[in-house]
């Protein structure tokens, strides 16, 4: 399979960037690692006139601590992730779900900035960040702006990113090492979720129980007014609006969503 | 559009569309033909090169990107006439059967030995994770990956192994 023609320019810079897409409108897509965005073009489910590179862009691919807070850059890579010492020792869950992204070939090439841009409500680290409470740092020609992680997705493939803005970096509580978990249920090594449960710090996201990453809300509200991790976890599918496909159905869904939250829990009660 | 890339170690410019896939550009500009194209969707690893000595699926990686990188495919592995010590025990494990998922299953387990050189059997299954083979022949391929990182997959085989892999 072979993408519809494009051109291909590539940028030095995240100002560059910017300016490039504002050149060129609506009908051009960044690239950084690809491995959303040229599946999605094989299949001419995607067919950008213009391929503005960013992989290159100097000093957007790392992993330190600000404060409070851990900086990523939105073009670190899922295999620097995982081998992050300072995710390690900051916010495990983030090094962990980056495991679970793909396969190692994958995660040579793929970026978090692109895995969240992308919004696929099946993806691993969406969720990931959402569980981190994770502050989005947006660019566009106006200049910068932060979005909660909350707040940032919209539907399936779908968030407040306009088509002039790019992610520049993620911003996340520093949690230490303790209080983690996360369960992915896949049928296949490499797939993605069917279901998929990250928590850290009381706080539970849910991957593919909706047409976005959602919280689930009434199991963190149990949580926080003392009940057990088996009563808490029973709520996890409160509120959800899972798909159906060949996978699953939304009950099954909703089941595994119970079951992964109460093991995601008690593996996160195990750390801390 | 212009791309110099060096391929197993020879530096060559090309002219190429901005839509050519790796995959395409290594087996039809390059004439290497080790690498092949499997499921052309980023599952099945058979296309596995290195870029920068690091593994990636080739057929989801424009020529484009590869700019200026350093390319590895199978045909560049070998030290001369000295088979890679994962070719070397590819062939004394018997780890391939039709053959098709070998090239990227080498380039796969070459990279995962250059990120973790001594390797547990699970830590074999899970980093092959993206490389499938159709002929399910996953049993000596995990031995050769073993054997290939001094990890005899049982003592019995040890000696012979060893020898194979070392000559």
């Amino acid at each position: 399979m072979i993408p519809a023609e494009f051109d291909y320019v590539r940028a030095g810079s995240l100002d560059e960037a910017v300016s490039l897409l504002a050149e060129h409108g609506e009908d051009a897509k960044l690239i950084a690692g690809g491995h959303s965005l040229l599946p999605m073009m094989k299949l001419r489910l995607a067919f950008p006139t213009v391929l503005i590179d960013i992989r290159r862009v100097a000093d957007a691919s790392y992993v330190r601590v600000e404060g409070d807070e851990v900086a990523i850059g939105a073009l670190t890579r899922h295999a620097d992730l995982v081998s992050s010492d300072v995710l390690a020792a900051e916010a495990p869950l983030i090094a962990a779900v980056a495991s679970h992204v793909g396969d190692p070939q994958v995660r040579h090439r793929g970026t978090i900035g692109g895995s969240v841009a992308h919004a696929d409500p099946a993806a691993d680290l969406p969720t990931a960040i959402l569980a981190s409470d994770a502050t989005l740092v947006l660019q566009g020609p106006g200049g910068r702006r932060e979005v909660p992680a909350t707040e940032f997705f919209l539907g399936y493939f779908e968030s407040v990113l306009s088509p002039d803005e790019l992610i520049v970096e993620l911003r996340l509580p520093r949690t230490g090492t303790g209080a983690w978990g996360y369960e992915k249920f896949v049928r296949r090594a490499n797939d993605w979720a069917i279901v998929g449960v990250a928590t850290v710090a009381g706080r539970v996201a849910l991957t593919n129980m909706a047409s976005k990453p959602v919280r689930a809300t009434a199991t963190e509200e149990a949580l926080a007014s003392g009940a057990s991790i088996a009563d808490a976890a029973a709520l996890a599918a409160e509120g959800t609006s899972p798909v159906e496909d060949m996978h699953a159905n939304a009950d099954y869904r909703r089941h595994l969503a119970r079951v992964l939250t109460r093991r995601a829990l008690e593996a996160a009660a195990g750390r801390s | 559009m212009q791309v110099t890339i060096t391929v197993n170690g020879e530096t060559r410019t090309d002219e190429v569309q901005p839509r050519l896939l790796l995959a395409h550009y290594l087996r039809d500009v390059c004439g290497l033909k080790a690498t092949n194209i499997g499921c052309d969707t980023t599952s099945c690893g058979a296309c596995t090169v290195h870029i920068d000595g690091e593994s990636v699926k080739s057929c989801t990686v424009l020529a484009a990107q590869t700019d200026g990188s350093s390319v590895t495919t199978l045909e560049g592995l070998a030290d001369g006439d000295t088979l890679h010590p994962v070719q070397a025990a590819f062939r004394s494990e018997h780890g391939l059967q039709c053959g098709f998922c070998t090239p990227g299953m080498v380039m796969a387990a070459a990279s995962l030995l250059e990120e973790n050189p001594k390797p547990t059997e699970a830590e074999v299954r899970e980093g092959l994770e993206g490389n499938i083979c159709r002929c399910t022949g996953y049993h000596n391929i995990v031995r050769a990956v073993l054997a290939a990182a001094g990890e005899l997959p049982d003592s019995a085989s040890s000696a012979s192994a060893g020898e194979a892999v070392s000559a």
